[in-house]
């Protein structure tokens, strides 16, 4: 079944609707929240993770944005800024889901994209603050 | 059948000395024997590349007109030492900016100092007869100074701690973020190529040993501070946990921003990645034995921070190379691993003072004075008593 990474952003007087619940109920989409920063009164954002058959997931954007809500694809990569990278590998230490990983030899990262669930944790850890996310 | 210093050291200047990594040379040592290996090799480099909190840089600004006695100073908002001579400072790696906190530190303002940025000068004084100057608001780069030099009390950790939490909350520490229940474990040793594992009895590193530091060509120039060559070694007599260490000096004007980087370590503080790099002699086979040891052979133990006292309770010993392999266990449970010290660039450390001594003829200097050998010296701690106590 497809699965995708959409990037929601809600104007201000959409922000109480429960969208999520609608995508499951009425179009039988599994939606899987990786991020979400939504105030009452304010524009928010949330980055889902929506996975069900095309046909659901298309009327399901289509319900999204007849609801006033933009949606993009989410970015699908973390940010690094290899001049400021030491590859020291302590992002590799704080990666719950195994995302960022040294090589064999120790000494390049490696980023597996679909393993990110976007917490951020590498983006705290970095001592370099050589790590960003893009959206 | 060894080689003496003289030797080696004549070999270097004629352009014919063998010269490899620590990595190169534990290959060759596994392909032909450690005895062929120490026949064959004059010189193993060693490399290191972890953050190193106890480092920092002596400066001298030169007078103004007219002169001021500096007794506050700022660099980029981050204190220096004024306690000093008129003009000269020493700034510290872990020194936080008043404004930025630990995004920007001293070990930015030597970061920015190397890759030739122009940093604010500022500085108060009460002024004097001969320092009549009580205020100056300038700007200054490395190349404006007359002296800049590295003074760094405690670098090169030979060996150090695994570091997991047992405790239920995340904590930030200096190594790193520490997810709760023993959620991850992090390490900070260069391993085979770290400088005073290659000579754990420190029988050719000692005070006057000819070095790389941060890129330039610096000087063992004490013991650092904690030096403890009482720690428990193993069967090969190198350390388990955290033991030797090395205060050096180099020119801070030769140095590279390819091997000096500050460090903000979240919840804890600023630090700075300085970049070690040893020479070492192979003189006879007993040198050459720990050369060849590997990744396999070498240890740490595992220590929890979770218990937030000055003796932390150890959880075991593991190889580097189960730390390398990305998890290791613990108490029965597979513990995600993760670095602080970076290999890549210890890697490139060992490489470029290969290079040194192959192309540029960098001579090695015994030793004018040998580093506390085991048994001679511990660690003490800080006991708390009052006055009437003493």
């Amino acid at each position: 079944m497809p699965r995708k990474r959409l990037d929601l952003t809600f104007p201000p007087r959409q922000a109480t609707k429960p969208i999520t619940y609608h995508l499951v109920k009425d179009f039988d989409l599994v939606p899987n929240i990786l991020r979400a920063q939504i105030h009452p009164g304010q524009e928010g954002r949330m980055v889902l993770e929506v996975t069900g058959r095309k046909e659901d997931f298309d009327a399901g954007i289509a319900f999204l944005e007849s609801e006033g809500i933009v949606v993009r694809p989410a970015a699908t990569d973390i940010c690094l800024d290899e001049d400021k990278c030491v590859l020291c590998g302590l992002c590799t230490a704080v990666c719950r889901p195994g995302a960022l990983t040294l090589n064999g030899a120790g000494d390049e990262l490696v980023f597996d994209k679909d393993k990110c669930v976007y917490c951020e944790a590498c983006v705290v850890a970095c001592p370099r603050r050589a790590i960003t996310l893009t959206f | 059948m060894g080689k003496t210093w003289d030797e080696i050291n004549e070999r270097i200047s004629s352009g014919s000395a063998v010269v490899l990594t620590a990595e190169e040379f534990a290959e060759l040592a596994a392909d032909v024997g450690v005895k062929e290996a120490a026949r064959r090799v004059d010189v193993v480099t060693t490399g290191t590349f972890g953050p190193m909190c106890s480092s920092g840089v002596v400066l001298n600004f030169g007078h103004s007109d007219p002169p001021i006695r500096m007794s506050r100073i700022t660099l980029n908002d981050v204190e220096a030492y004024g306690g000093l001579a008129a003009v000269d400072t020493f700034l510290g790696v872990t020194q936080q900016s008043a404004s930025r906190g630990l995004e920007y530190g001293g070990a930015h303002v030597i970061e920015d100092l190397i890759a030739g940025k122009a940093v604010r000068l500022r500085a108060w004084s009460s002024g004097t007869d001969c320092y009549p100057r009580t205020e100056i608001d300038t700007w200054v780069r490395l190349e404006d100074l007359n002296q800049a030099y590295f003074f760094n009390p405690r670098n090169a950790y030979q060996n150090y701690a695994v570091a997991v939490n047992s405790s239920d909350r995340v904590l930030h520490t200096y190594m790193g973020t520490l997810l709760p229940r023993l959620g991850n474990a992090t390490y900070c040793s260069a391993g085979a190529l770290s400088p005073l594992l290659n000579d754990p009895a420190y029988r050719t590193i000692g005070v006057g040993s000819r070095i790389f530091v941060a890129g330039a060509p610096g000087f063992v120039a004490w013991e650092g501070t904690q030096h403890n060559p009482n720690q428990q070694r193993d069967e090969h007599g190198v350390p388990v946990a955290p033991a030797g260490t090395l205060a050096v000096i180099a020119d801070l004007k030769r140095a590279s921003t390819r091997f000096f980087a500050a460090a903000s370590m979240t919840g804890y503080g600023v630090s700075a990645f300085v970049g070690i790099g040893v020479p070492i002699p192979v003189l006879d086979e007993d040198v050459a034995q720990t050369l060849a040891l590997t990744d396999a052979d070498i240890s740490a133990t595992v220590f929890d921070y979770g218990v937030q006292r000055r003796s932390r309770p150890a959880l075991g010993r593991v190889t580097y190379a189960e730390l390398r392999s990305g998890a290791i266990e613990v108490q029965g449970k597979k513990v995600p691993a993760g670095p602080i010290s970076s290999l890549k660039k210890a890697r490139e450390i060992a490489a470029e003072l290969k290079r040194w001594i192959s192309e540029e003829r960098f001579t090695l200097a015994e030793p004018l004075k040998p580093l506390p050998q085991p048994g001679e010296q511990g660690v003490k701690p800080l006991e708390i008593r009052s006055e009437e106590a003493i």
